[in-house]
Parts: structure tokens; C-alpha cells; sequence
């Protein structure tokens, strides 16, 4: 039995609760740090920075830590979570598997290794501070395609064989990635591989912002819209076959989507664990199994989680900062393993 | 609308699973494939519903060749229940049903007032309206064969292809679901494994062995005990059912060495 949230009126109402919950979160998670400044303060900046109004002298300083540095921060912080589960969603209906996460397909250490290899070799100069992103993004597209072509099997995607051959050459970019290190043996690399492997928000700007909203919202609207032909993927590629779903058809488009989005996420922010693959979970806990009504809620919950994450990443011990991974792990493990036992979930057998 | 298999062959790895199937199913017929374990069947099915493409030979539906249909038209039209029922996430079980719609809707589109009565109705055909709120994942075997044919049912379609649907039901909704395929009017391909069963719910009857078909005809004319022996290894005594007239098979066990 699922709860009231099951019909589409109590889905709707929980989809506008959680939209303001965010906008909530957003406006808070910018005031609070090491200056704190009252939300309806924040919001007065706010306001300013997008209607152009005008502010004293004497408060640019707030303003520039407002505008220049928290806002692009809390809002990638934001994308990144409701794109992570999102596509958390999409990966574990593509492999059909219970385990998978954005980075089963070997996203993120691709990434690492990409943008490790920029640092160490200096490459992709051109791009100057978008270098290191770029390196990357063309990382996690690479693994993603070496992934992709190791296990297609004469053009058919085996859901089994892409997760084995993702674990694989997971491993494999790992090893790369320290070879490159073990032979450049700097501390900058160093830093780079805890950046990449756990996630931060600490490089966030204006400058990366615009791409990354348009592919991550335009990633959340296309998967949304395929919402019942994954659920016809969930009941198995016999019966995807017989109404009328093409297994093989929707599993390479979404990996080609899920590629992209999760690329352009990981350059961004590194791969920050755990979201991806206990978001889906505890949301389809709450609304059901239907995947328009959990890609629904799953975005919005995601975001709100990654902005409090992010808030005690860089205030819990400032003027350091936590690695994401870190509280994604410390604080989604306890409550995803209460709401498990608590609610009997079943995914797949028993 | 009449299904015909003509010349279909399916070689997968170099080996030949079906070899110039040719079949018809009259329009509302119920036409039984049977045949031993790795004769063809469900491979021969698979075609029909599109899960997998022969290497040659064509499906006509009606006038039209399958290939030639886009797979959601061809869903509109063939509804299958298969024997890959393993549901990777806990739909309930009007969730499941309510999919079956899937062919004809758009995207996300919501089911109409008329697809809703539809599914319950489905529900009530199969006595399984009572678990319309369980999860699919806490079902029986018999009770989740019964939501893939409500599922299949709900497809509205003109033709139906079944792999094996009696498998895990009791004896009564083994019954049950045999009449409901005779009263539905569709045309239906069903696999089974019981010649029993087989001989008193199909029109006509198709023999497999090693991927060709043997011999087709009336269950009278195919279950013949030398048949039987031939293509299944098995002795069987034939009599006629003393209500239907339908013949039935009594096997006696071997002799113990």
C-alpha cells in the first residue's frame, strides 16, 4: 500500500511544498556562512542583483559575497542535486539494477582522470580556468563510450554486462589515475584526486552556471517526459517489446543522456557519491514506483538535500571544507537504512 | 485479424532455433504450439511480439508484414504475456495493469475514464481485484500471471500471443484462464506445455520438435499416440473425453528397469 502521496492531487501538493522548501533553502543557504546575513536581508540583495536596484556604498562587500560567490554556489549546488538524482533515477531503470548510481558507467573516474591529466600535462591551455572542466567532461564522455562499446553485444546493450563493464573500467581509470599521479608527484595532483573522487562547490562561478542549468534542466524535462516508458522498461525487455518499447532503442539514448548530463555535472563539482543512488530509493519509497511521479519529486528533493550538505560542508569546520561525499554518506546512510527496514522497500526480488 | 508465420527461420550463434516455421491463425482462433523443452516455441513466439527478429520468413497481421509496422502500432494490435514476468520495482498492481495502456497513450498521458474501466473490468475477469493496491513484487506466481494477462488484456489488442500462461496457476484458474482465451474472440498463439489442456482449448494444434514444425491440424487429427511417441518420447494412451469429445492423453510411467 503507498501513502495518500500515491494520487496526483497529494502529488502536485508535495511537488509545491517541496518548490518552496527549495526557494526556502536557497535564500538561506546564501545568507549563512561565515558572515551570516538575515534571510530577508539576502533577499533585499537579491532582488537588487536581478531587478538592478540600488545599494549603498558601504554595502558592497555583503553584496559581492552574495552575488559574486554564494549564489552561484548554492544554485549549482542545487542543479547538481537535482540532477544526480535524476539521473540516479534513469541509470537504475537503464541497468535495472538496484545498486547503479550516476558514475556506475565509469563517469567519475573518467572525470578524475581527465582532469587530472589536465593539471599534470598542462593540456587544453586554450580554455584557460575552464581547462581543468573541460579535461573533465571529455573524461567522463570518454569512459562513458569505452563503456558502451566494451559491452555492446553485436548492437545490443545487455543491462548486466553495461554494469559489469562499468565497475571494470572504473577500476581501470582508478589505476590510471594513480599511475598519472604516482609519476607526478605533486601536492596540487594530490588535492585534485580528494576534489574529484568526493565533490565540492568550492570552484563554483557565474561563468559555468548557464551551461550547466540549461543541460542539467533540460536533462530533468526529457527524462520526466519518457517517465512511463521506463516504467515499461522496469517490467522486463520481453514486455517492453511487446508494447511497444524498444529496449535497446530507449537503454542507448539513455545512456547517451545520462552521459552528458552526469559529465557536465562532475566537471563542475567532482563526483559526489551517494545522492544518486539514495535519492531514487527513499523518493520511491514515499510516492510509489512510477517513475513520472518520482522524477517528479526526486529533483526537488535532491536539490534541497544538496544545498544543506553543501551549507555544512563549508561551515561545520571554516574555513575549511568538508568534501561532499563525506555528509552525503554520514547523513543519507542512517536515514536511508531506518526508512528501508521501516517501509519494507523491495526492488527487484526479495 | 488472422496471423501467419510464413517460411520464419531464427538463427542465433550459428545455431538454427526455428527452421521454416510456416502457421496460420484464423481470425479468433486459439491455435496451441506445443512441442518438447528447446523446440522452438517461445523462440517462434518472440518474433510475433516483436522481442526479437527472425533471420527470415515474414508475420503477416492481417495484410500488413509485422516489419513493416512501427513497435508501438504492432502493440496496438499483438498483446503478449510472456514468460520473463520479473518486475524490477514495486508497482502495485493496478500500476502494472494500467500499463498495459502504454501502446496507445502519449508520453505521460493520464488513462481516460473509459481506460479505467477497462483495467477494473480486466481485474474482475481475472479475480484479481482484490490485490489492485499489493505490490507486484509480494505476488504468487499464479496471482502475477494473472496481472500479465489482465495486463495483456487491457491492450486491447486483435491478436494475443501467450508463452506458457498456465504455469504456476492451480487447476482451477489453469481452467479459467483457458475459457476466458476461448470466450475472448481474439485471435490467439499460445504456447503449452500441457497436451490436455492444449487439446481441449485450441482450435488447432502445431507440433514443434528441434524448431520445424511436425504436423498441424485439429487436436484430434495431431494427438495420436505415435505422434506422441515420436515427438516426445512418451507412450500415451488416447481416449476421448467423455463430455467434449476432446482427446486426452493418459501416459503410464516407465516400467522401473
Amino acid at each position: 500500500m503507498k501513502g495518500r502521496l500515491a494520487s496526483r492531487k497529494g502529488l502536485v501538493l508535495a511537488c509545491a511544498v517541496l518548490s518552496v522548501v527549495l526557494l526556502a533553502s536557497v535564500v538561506s543557504a546564501i545568507g549563512l556562512g561565515a558572515a551570516v546575513i538575515a534571510p530577508e536581508e539576502t533577499a533585499r540583495y537579491l532582488w537588487a542583483a536581478v531587478s538592478g536596484g540600488r545599494i549603498s556604498a558601504d554595502e558592497v562587500t555583503t553584496y559581492q559575497i552574495i552575488w559574486q560567490i554564494r549564489t552561484p554556489r548554492v544554485l549549482l549546488a542545487a542543479l547538481v542535486g537535482a540532477g544526480l538524482s535524476a539521473i540516479g533515477v534513469a541509470i537504475q531503470a537503464m541497468v535495472r539494477n538496484a545498486l547503479a548510481d550516476p558514475f556506475v558507467l565509469g563517469v567519475s573516474s573518467g572525470a578524475s582522470v581527465g582532469a587530472v591529466g589536465v593539471t599534470v600535462t598542462g593540456g587544453l591551455a586554450a580554455l584557460g580556468i575552464y581547462a581543468v572542466s573541460a579535461g573533465a567532461f571529455i573524461g567522463a564522455l570518454v569512459a562513458s563510450l569505452l563503456v558502451y562499446v566494451a559491452s555492446a553485444d553485436r548492437g545490443a546493450l545487455s543491462p548486466l554486462r553495461l554494469v559489469l563493464t562499468g565497475v571494470a573500467m572504473s577500476l581501470g581509470f582508478q589505476a590510471v589515475m594513480s599511475l598519472i599521479i604516482y609519476f607526478a608527484p605533486d601536492s596540487e595532483a594530490t588535492s585534485m584526486v580528494l576534489y574529484w573522487t568526493m565533490g565540492s562547490f568550492g570552484a563554483a562561478n557565474w561563468g559555468a552556471l548557464p551551461v550547466v542549468s540549461v543541460v542539467v534542466i533540460v536533462g530533468l524535462v526529457v527524462l520526466y517526459r519518457y517517465g512511463r516508458a521506463l516504467d515499461v522498461l522496469a517490467l522486463g525487455d520481453e514486455t517492453a517489446a511487446s508494447l511497444g518499447i524498444s529496449p535497446d532503442r530507449h537503454r542507448k539514448a539513455l545512456l547517451v543522456l545520462a552521459s552528458l548530463v552526469t559529465g557536465v555535472m562532475v566537471a563542475v563539482s567532482g563526483a559526489i557519491a551517494f545522492v544518486g543512488l539514495v535519492m531514487p530509493h527513499l523518493v520511491r519509497m514515499v510516492v510509489g514506483a512510477t517513475h513520472a511521479r518520482v522524477l517528479a519529486v526526486a529533483p526537488l528533493t535532491g536539490a534541497i538535500f544538496m544545498v544543506w550538505v553543501d551549507l555544512v560542508s563549508r561551515t561545520l569546520v571554516a574555513p575549511r571544507e568538508l568534501p561532499l561525499g563525506v555528509i552525503t554518506a554520514l547523513v543519507g546512510v542512517p536515514v536511508f537504512i531506518t526508512l528501508m527496514r521501516r517501509k519494507g522497500y523491495m526492488f527487484g526480488g526479495r | 485479424m488472422d496471423l501467419r508465420l510464413d517460411g520464419l527461420s531464427v538463427v542465433t550463434d550459428g545455431k538454427s532455433l526455428v527452421r521454416d516455421l510456416s502457421l496460420e491463425v484464423g481470425s479468433g482462433q486459439v491455435v496451441g504450439l506445443v512441442g518438447p523443452n528447446g523446440s522452438g516455441k517461445s523462440t517462434a513466439l518472440r518474433c510475433v511480439y516483436r522481442a526479437l527478429r527472425p533471420s527470415s520468413g515474414t508475420v503477416w497481421v492481417g495484410e500488413q508484414q509485422l516489419s513493416c509496422l512501427t513497435m508501438r502500432r504492432s502493440a496496438q494490435v499483438i498483446a503478449a504475456m510472456t514468460q520473463d514476468g520479473a518486475v524490477d520495482l514495486d508497482f502495485t498492481v493496478e500500476e502494472v495493469i494500467a500499463l498495459g495502456r502504454a501502446p496507445h497513450l502519449q508520453g505521460n498521458q493520464a488513462l481516460s475514464r473509459r481506460e479505467r474501466e477497462l483495467c477494473e473490468r480486466a481485474m474482475d475477469r481475472l479475480d484479481i481485484r482484490h490485490l489492485a493496491r499489493r505490490g507486484v513484487l509480494t505476488l504468487s506466481g499464479g496471482e502475477r500471471q494473472r496481472v500479465l494477462l489482465a495486463r495483456a488484456l487491457v491492450q486491447e489488442p486483435k491478436i494475443l500471443v501467450l508463452d506458457e500462461p498456465t504455469n504456476h496457476l492451480d487447476v482451477r484458474h489453469q481452467v479459467e484462464l483457458l475459457s476466458l482465451l476461448r470466450g475472448s474472440g481474439l485471435t490467439v498463439l499460445v504456447v503449452l506445455h500441457d497436451l490436455n489442456l492444449a487439446a481441449a482449448a485450441c482450435d488447432r494444434l502445431g507440433v514443434l520438435c528441434e524448431g520445424r514444425l511436425v504436423t498441424t491440424g485439429t487436436p484430434e487429427d495431431v494427438l495420436t499416440t505415435e505422434l506422441v511417441d515420436e515427438v516426445f518420447g512418451v507412450k500415451a494412451s488416447i481416449v476421448s473425453h467423455p463430455l467434449t469429445g476432446d482427446p486426452q492423453l493418459l501416459y503410464s510411467l516407465n516400467p522401473s528397469p
